[in-house]
This record gives C-alpha cells, sequence and structure tokens, in this order.
C-alpha cells in the first residue's frame, strides 16, 4: 500500500479530488456541523440552566423526581453509542425530514446526539459562576429568571464559549463519522475513496482537511472566549 | 426603623442542628450607624441575612418600619431589598460587567429607564469618588475600588437601610478607614441607616454610635458604643475590648486581687490615682498595664492593677468615690 501511496495515478487522483469535491465537502461539514452544534445549544443551554437552577437549593428549584428524570435521560442519551443512536433516530429523521440519508438527515442524529452533551457542559460552566454573586443579586431584589438571564448565563459566557467549542469540534468528529449512512461531506469522501475504493491519498487528504478545520474552530474558539473575559486584565 | 423580636435560625441538615442565632432582640433606630460585633461563627453573617429575609429565620419576627418582613410574599420582598441593600466582604461586583452596568443592574432589575439609569449610576460613581472607572471592569480596579462600586450599586436605588457585612475584612488599614469614612459620610449625607457587622473592634470604634456584642448566637450586651466599650459588662465583651487579657495572667491570684479601672475625660486622666492611692489608702498598688484610646470622640483609658488582698476593700472604696471612673474587681481570670 505505501508503495502506491505516492504513485503517479494516486497524486493526480487526489488532486482532481481536491480540486472537484472536497470544497463541496468542506462546505457539507462545515454547514451540518455548526447546523448541529446550534440547535443543540437551543436544546442543551436551557436543560443545562434546569440541571443547575432546579437543584434543591438552585434559584429555581424543580421537584426532585423531574431532576432526577432529567440526569436520567440525559446519562441515557450520552452513553449510546453514536453508531447506533445515528441507527436508532432513523424513525425521527424519517419523521422531521422525510429521509434517513443525505447531509440534512445526518442533522437529527447529530442533534440528538450533541445536546445532552451540550447540557452537561452547560451545567459545568454554569457551576463556576461565584454564588456569592448569585446572592448580591437575590440580596438587590432580582427574580429566579433574573438571576438565569442577567447573572447566571453572561457571567459564564467566557466558559460556556470554550465549552461550545469542544463541543463543535465533537459534532465535526461526529459528522465525518455520519458519512457511513450518506452523510456526505469530508466523512463520506474519506470512507467512499478509503474503505469502498482503496484510495488511501484521497482518504488522508480528507483526514488533513478535517484536521485544519478542527485546529481553525479550535483557535477561533479559544480566542473569542479569551477576548470575551473582563476577569483578565488586557 | 428596624425591629428584630426574639429572633431564632436553626440550621438542620439530616441529624446535625446548629443553632446559629437565639432569641435575638435588637433596635435599630433611623439614621443610626450600628454595628453588629462577634468571633467568627458567633451568627453575624446569618443575622444580617435574616434582616433582608436572604435566610429565613425559624422563628421571630424582624420589622422594617413596623411591617413584618417574614409575613411579605416573594414580590413584596424583592422591593424591600431594594430599601435594604447590602455590600459583602468580597465585593461581589458581576465581572463581565463594567463599573458603570454594575452599578445600573440594580436598576435594570427594578425596570429603570436605561438612559436614566446610566445617569444616576455616573452620579453615584461621582460620589463615591470613582468618576473615571465608568468604563473600566472590576478586575481592572483594587479591593477598595471594587468596594467603592459595590457600595454605589448599593445606593442605586435609594435604599433606607445598607447592610454591611464584612464590608472592609479584605482591605488593608488604610483602604479600610477610607471605606468607613465613605460609609459615614453615606450616613451623614443621605441619612441611610448603616448596619455594620465586623469582628473588628476597631472598625466600630471608628464608626458605629450603637453597638451589639454577639457571642454564640446570643446578644451578649448592646448600647452606645462608648458605654459598652468603657465598661463592658459581659464576658463577650470584656474578650472584645481586652483582647487576649494576657494582663490578668501576670500576678499570683492566691494573694493579689485585681482591679480593672476604666475612666474617661481628661480631668480623670490627671489625677495620678496610683500615688494617691498609696498616700492616702496607703494601698501599694503595681499597675500591670495601662491603655488609652479614642472611642466616638472622646478618650478613654483603662488600667490594670493588683493589689495584695487584703488591701482589696480600701481599695475599691476609694476608687469608687472618684467621678467619671468605674472600677471592679476582676474574678473570671483567665488561665
Ligand atoms: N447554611 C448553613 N447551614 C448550616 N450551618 C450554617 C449555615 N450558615 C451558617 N451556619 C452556621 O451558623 C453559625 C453562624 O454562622 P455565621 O456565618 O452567621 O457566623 P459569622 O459570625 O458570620 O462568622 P464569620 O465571622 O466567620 O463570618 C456557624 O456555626 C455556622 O457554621
Ligand atoms: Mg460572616
Amino acid at each position: 500500500m505505501s508503495g502506491k501511496l505516492f504513485s503517479a495515478q494516486s497524486v493526480a487522483e487526489a488532486l482532481n479530488c481536491l480540486k472537484t469535491e472536497i470544497p463541496f465537502a468542506i462546505w457539507e461539514t462545515f454547514y451540518v456541523t455548526v447546523l448541529s452544534t446550534a440547535l443543540a445549544v437551543v436544546i442543551g443551554l436551557p436543560l443545562g440552566v434546569l440541571l443547575v437552577a432546579g437543584e434543591k437549593d438552585g434559584v429555581l428549584p424543580l421537584p426532585g423526581w423531574l431532576m432526577k428524570l432529567l440526569n436520567a435521560v440525559i446519562n441515557l442519551l450520552r452513553s449510546v453509542p453514536f453508531l447506533i443512536l445515528m441507527i436508532m433516530v432513523f424513525p425521527l429523521s424519517r419523521l422531521l425530514i422525510g429521509t434517513t440519508v443525505g447531509t440534512t438527515a445526518t442533522i437529527v442524529p447529530l442533534v440528538v446526539a450533541a445536546f445532552p452533551f451540550i447540557a452537561r457542559l452547560v451545567e459545568s460552566s454554569l457551576r463556576e459562576v461565584d454564588p456569592n454573586i448569585i446572592e448580591a443579586a437575590a440580596s438587590m431584589g432580582a427574580t429566579p429568571m433574573q438571576i438565569i438571564t442577567k447573572v447566571m448565563i453572561p457571567e459564564s459566557v467566557p466558559s460556556l464559549l470554550s465549552n461550545v467549542t469542544i463541543a463543535l469540534t465533537t459534532i465535526l468528529g461526529y459528522s465525518a463519522m455520519s458519512g457511513i449512512i450518506g452523510g456526505g461531506g469530508l466523512g463520506q469522501i474519506a470512507i467512499n475513496y478509503g474503505y469502498y475504493r482503496y484510495k488511501y491519498l484521497v482518504m488522508v487528504v480528507a483526514v488533513i482537511v478535517l484536521i485544519v478545520l478542527v485546529q481553525i474552530f479550535q483557535s477561533v474558539g479559544t480566542a473569542l472566549a479569551v477576548k470575551s473575559d473582563k476577569r483578565l486584565k488586557h | 426603623m428596624i425591629e428584630i423580636r426574639h429572633l431564632c435560625k436553626t440550621f438542620s441538615s439530616g441529624e446535625d442542628r446548629v443553632d446559629a442565632l437565639n432569641d435575638i432582640n435588637l433596635t435599630i433606630a433611623d439614621g443610626d450607624i450600628y454595628g453588629i460585633i462577634g468571633m467568627s461563627g458567633a451568627g453575624k453573617s446569618t443575622l444580617v441575612r435574616c434582616i433582608n429575609m436572604l435566610e429565613r429565620p425559624t422563628s421571630g419576627q424582624v420589622l422594617l418600619d413596623g411591617r413584618n418582613l417574614g409575613a411579605l410574599d416573594q414580590a413584596a420582598l424583592r422591593q424591600v431589598r431594594r430599601e435594604v441593600t447590602m455590600i459583602f466582604q468580597q465585593f461581589n461586583l458581576l465581572m463581565q460587567r463594567t463599573c458603570l452596568q454594575n452599578v445600573c443592574f440594580p436598576m435594570e432589575l427594578a425596570g429603570v429607564k436605561k438612559a436614566d439609569a446610566r445617569r444616576r449610576a455616573t452620579e453615584l460613581l461621582e460620589l463615591v469618588g470613582l468618576p473615571d472607572k465608568a468604563g473600566a471592569y472590576p478586575a481592572q480596579l483594587s479591593g477598595g475600588q471594587q468596594q467603592r462600586v459595590a457600595i454605589a450599586r448599593a445606593l442605586a436605588t435609594d435604599p433606607k437601610v445598607l447592610l454591611c457585612d464584612e464590608a472592609t475584612s479584605a482591605l488593608d488599614p488604610n483602604t479600610t478607614a477610607q471605606i468607613l469614612g465613605l460609609i459615614r459620610e453615606i450616613n451623614a449625607k443621605l441619612g441611610i441607616t448603616a448596619v455594620v457587622i465586623t469582628h473588628q473592634m476597631s472598625v466600630v470604634k471608628e464608626i458605629c454610635r450603637h453597638v451589639a456584642i454577639l457571642d454564640h448566637g446570643t446578644v451578649a450586651e448592646e448600647g452606645l458604643v462608648s458605654a459598652v466599650f468603657a465598661a463592658p459588662k459581659s464576658e463577650a465583651g470584656r474578650r472584645l475590648v481586652f483582647p487576649g487579657r494576657v494582663d490578668e495572667q501576670v500576678s499570683d491570684p492566691r494573694d493579689q486581687s485585681q482591679l480593672r479601672i476604666i475612666f474617661r475625660d481628661s480631668r480623670t486622666t490627671s489625677i495620678p490615682l496610683v500615688a494617691w492611692l498609696a498616700r492616702e489608702q496607703n494601698v501599694m498598688a503595681s499597675v500591670i498595664s495601662a491603655t488609652t484610646q479614642p472611642i466616638d470622640g472622646e478618650t478613654y483609658g483603662g488600667m490594670l492593677l493588683s493589689v495584695n488582698r487584703g488591701e482589696l476593700a480600701a481599695a475599691l472604696d476609694f476608687l469608687n468615690a472618684i467621678p467619671n471612673l468605674t472600677v471592679e474587681e476582676v474574678t473570671d481570670l483567665v488561665r
């Protein structure tokens, strides 16, 4: 295999692929990842808030059984391997999108896999907020809702940004895995060429592009988190 | 006026019960600067948090101008918390907001129009001496400056009462003096009642008119600062006013008696007490310790004398006859 990896033919093939298929695949991967993350945040953020605020001595205590249920569901979804989850949510994809294959259809399993993860990340971000600051807000007459929206979330923005970045890069990896069910994007190119047609160089190129994407997401996310943090003297 | 009536607070988690406050009765008059002092764990923070119902009392009442705060619902309580505001040891500013936005925060909660809030916040930052820090973030300020912002924030809703829980405990002596000066100024200028929680004697001496000494969840004694400090009646009071009490341990209690003398104003301090005792009563006293301290604009002196047991009665009679002077035998020696 190594002998053939850089043969004139395989290099030409890889270059051709880089010109024709990869740009669109980058776009697909980007769009699936960002959209899935955004939707997962829409579901996961409120759940993460409930996990913290709904506790017995939280700002908005919820019944104990509800908290137990919420925790159980989140843990359950998080413990199913993504590959299995993808297949398990087929009915849901069919219901929402009308199909189970294709780029848009992979958004469904990605969101289902990512929102419990994001709920946990949001939970850990919110727990970093100094309880004394929350008490100070309560001493000024803040309602529980005001404490959540004006104190807990704004005070943890830098941490939320770094955690969403973690989620984004993880979902990028998942989205590549969804190439197996015809999810499109870089993952599908890697599988189609590398696994089904033994064209390893194209697969390597696709993987390198994925690595570069992860690097870019991570750097931008970290930079934003640092820039947004007013606790640092800059 | 704040009236605290038979206030009790018990924390219980499972089997454990902590009686943090036990039958507290205090009256804090409008416009007063009222100190609440006590050792760590005495229940000071719990008491102050019961005043604005951050902590619900187990029993008893807190009355603010006659209104029983324990009977109010959450919405009414939030309204009260705009009248009774609070500053903290760790300042507790919102770290992701500028100083101006921090001062605006309570007004934002109350639904004040943004432009009005900003105008008022700017005035308040001026009042606390930080007009140039409006756009700075708390992390860019020193502790003293952060506490000034916190004070401005606490004044934003025009409160009647300012609760200060160890507000200067994280600051150095110089900055402490400045912040206390600011609290005194606010009290004088705006007529805001200040409740000052502290474990530092010096803070009470510096700004308070009245003081309550808290000991193991009860009020050991209370009254005018000058009175309490001149002649502390309770054991807890004496422990605070004469910290350490090492001076009481230097003579032999079997044949020596000790007298604690407290005197005030310069007429008394000009009396050569020890010499008089020797000349008039033939009592030879030895001075174990002597101090003078300014409290609330007057100078107080304290002295610990040791005399032979047999001469105690004569010495007490003689000293009791001198005006502006209190004397008592020290009986509960710390060993
Ligand atoms: N939430 C709580 N649960 C259980 N016990 C508590 C709680 N808050 C306070 N206590 C207990 O109540 C007692 C009084 O505590 P409090 O914080 O009022 O003391 P303090 O006088 O403010 O002390 P310090 O000077 O150290 O701040 C302590 O024994 C403390 O352990
Ligand atoms: Mg305390």
